[in-house]
């Protein structure tokens, strides 16, 4: 019983990650029907940003997250602007393609200045320590910390969307981007915004993944699936759809794990695919 | 405030409008007649913004305002309630009107002044707006289009699915718009109530102008001319 329990708050912890990946997806998704190919590859861009400073100047990779995060929302911003929105139009497919041969340039140009070894960024004791509970669960710090993060940036997107003068905006522009304009909002600008603050948020998936486990330049299309994953189980539209379908897919791979080496991902997968079969439009679907 | 000068529009291969010339005072209501794809929804497109294939002259407070775009355009104080409301449907009615003001441009028009016109709508400021009836999905739109605190505001089929009963208590407010020096362009099937709230008409037909003056010097016959094409009986 309790081992289950410890395997239940290991998926969870898990799906903590997986939020973070998920949700710039979503949101890029939500805002302008954009499909990142690249999102992966970007997350694996963020790792080796932070890798930098924690390299040269011996930052914590905590604090390098904070440079890493302004960075990228720029990054997103000038790449929407003036780059992705020349190819978005009624076919949706356009955009998908750019960020399709965005994905292959990332990475090999990644592998030309860092090459295939694969890299990590260590947080020393704090990684391996845990807080434990009775003899069978015990409850990762950094994991714990990861899980934390997700739900506060969670929280603060979504506050965002729905308090602020410029989530009003990205929703007038979601629902419809022709008349957002006759109000004074610029769908280029807003656009840029909502790709922005995914990158800002795939920065902090990209750091805390990179402290987690190794990455390579070729690290990026798994978690990509991941995050894709979790947005497609929790719902369109939805921001907590999205951590709820990355808590689902954190734990059915968690279990899926226990019940055999190597069955971990596989179980992942199976979920996604019985989420497609029988509710394709997700668990969380927010109607409207 | 407002003068057209020999604007065409087209939608690809399509044209619409064959050079429309148009004028509108200061503190007019210009409705603006004519049959189902007659040009009137994309004439006020074109003043909008919203068509970038056009052509001709556009002139807005002594401004040419054609090579603008629509986000521009509202900021120069032109402001449109398009066809079928367009609200927001992930908003509020609350969340919608404040869209509306999001050109940043002061004035009279803020929430309660909105909420004044329309009381209706004052409770219902934090149900989504698509679940309004369509009399106050209507109001909604016009209080988002008067958040922007225009000079002109354009108003495309206001009357289009709604009882005869919602439809004067909505005409009813552009009077009280026209006292406090907006300038109106309503765009009506209906020609009676077009002619009962307006200063001055124009009619269209297959994208030209066909007829215009004031009401009260147009007769029947000239109008149905103007409209459907027919030689009067």
């Amino acid at each position: 019983m309790l081992e289950a329990a410890d395997i239940v708050i290991q998926g969870l912890l898990l799906g903590g990650l997986y939020a973070l990946f998920a949700i710039g997806l979503s949101i890029t998704y939500g805002v302008m029907r954009l499909v990142n190919i690249a999102h992966g590859d970007f997350l694996v861009l963020a790792a080796y940003l932070a890798l930098w400073p924690v390299t040269n100047l011996y930052t914590h990779p905590f604090l390098a997250i904070l440079p890493v995060v302004v960075l990228m929302f720029w990054l997103g911003y000038v790449l929407q602007r003036f780059v992705l929105n020349r190819t978005m139009g009624p076919n949706f497919l356009a955009p998908m393609l750019a960020t399709f041969g965005l994905s292959i340039i990332l990475r090999n140009g990644l592998q030309q200045v860092y090459h295939s070894d694969s890299r990590s960024l260590d947080i020393g004791a704090l990684g391996t320590e845990s807080i434990h509970i009775g003899d069978y669960i015990a409850i990762g710090k950094f994991p714990l910390i990861v899980f934390v993060v997700a739900v506060i940036l969670t929280l603060a997107t979504s506050l965002l969307f729905s308090r602020t003068r410029i989530g009003a905006a990205l929703r007038a522009t979601s629902d419809d981007a022709e008349t957002a304009g006759l109000m004074g909002i610029r769908a280029k600008h807003t656009y840029a915004i909502a790709l922005g603050l995914s990158f800002a948020l795939v920065a902090v998936g990209g750091v805390f993944a990179g402290i987690r486990t190794t990455f390579t330049p070729e690290s990026g299309p798994a978690s990509l699936l991941y995050a894709f994953e979790a947005v497609v189980i929790g719902g369109m539209g939805s921001l907590w759809g999205t951590f709820a379908g990355a808590v689902i897919l954190g734990m059915a791979q968690g279990v899926g794990a226990k019940l055999g080496a190597g069955f971990g991902i596989l179980a992942g997968h199976l979920v996604f695919l019985a989420v497609l079969a029988f509710k394709p439009t997700g668990l969380f679907e927010r109607s409207r | 405030m407002l003068q057209v000068r020999n604007l065409v529009a087209r939608y690809g291969d399509f044209q619409a409008l064959f050079g429309i010339d148009f004028d509108l005072k200061q503190s007019n209501i210009v409705a603006l007649i004519g049959a189902n794809g007659a040009g009137k929804s994309t004439f006020l497109k074109s003043i909008a913004g919203q068509i970038p294939n056009k052509g001709g002259q556009i002139r807005f407070n002594s401004e040419e305002i054609s090579h603008l775009s629509a986000d521009r355009i509202v900021r120069e104080g032109v402001s449109m309630v398009p066809e079928g409301r367009r609200l927001f449907r992930s908003l509020s009615v609350e969340e919608n009107l404040r869209v509306g003001s999001f050109a940043g441009r002061a004035g009279r028009w803020t929430l309660d002044a909105v909420y004044a016109l329309f009381p209706q709508l004052k409770d219902k400021r934090h149900v989504p707006a698509t679940a309004l009836s369509g009399g106050q999905q209507q109001m909604v739109a016009i209080g988002r289009g008067l958040m922007s605190n225009p000079d002109l505001l354009m108003c495309d089929e206001v009357s289009l699915g709604l009882s005869p009963a919602v439809i004067k208590d909505i005409y009813k407010v552009f009077p009280q718009l026209r006292a406090e020096r907006l300038s109106l362009i309503v765009v009506e099937q209906d020609i009676d109530a077009a002619l009962g709230v307006s200063d001055y008409v124009y009619c269209f037909m297959h994208g030209k102008v066909t007829l215009h003056g004031a009401p009260n010097e147009l007769t029947r016959e000239q109008i149905s001319a103007a409209y459907f094409g027919l030689e009067a009986a």
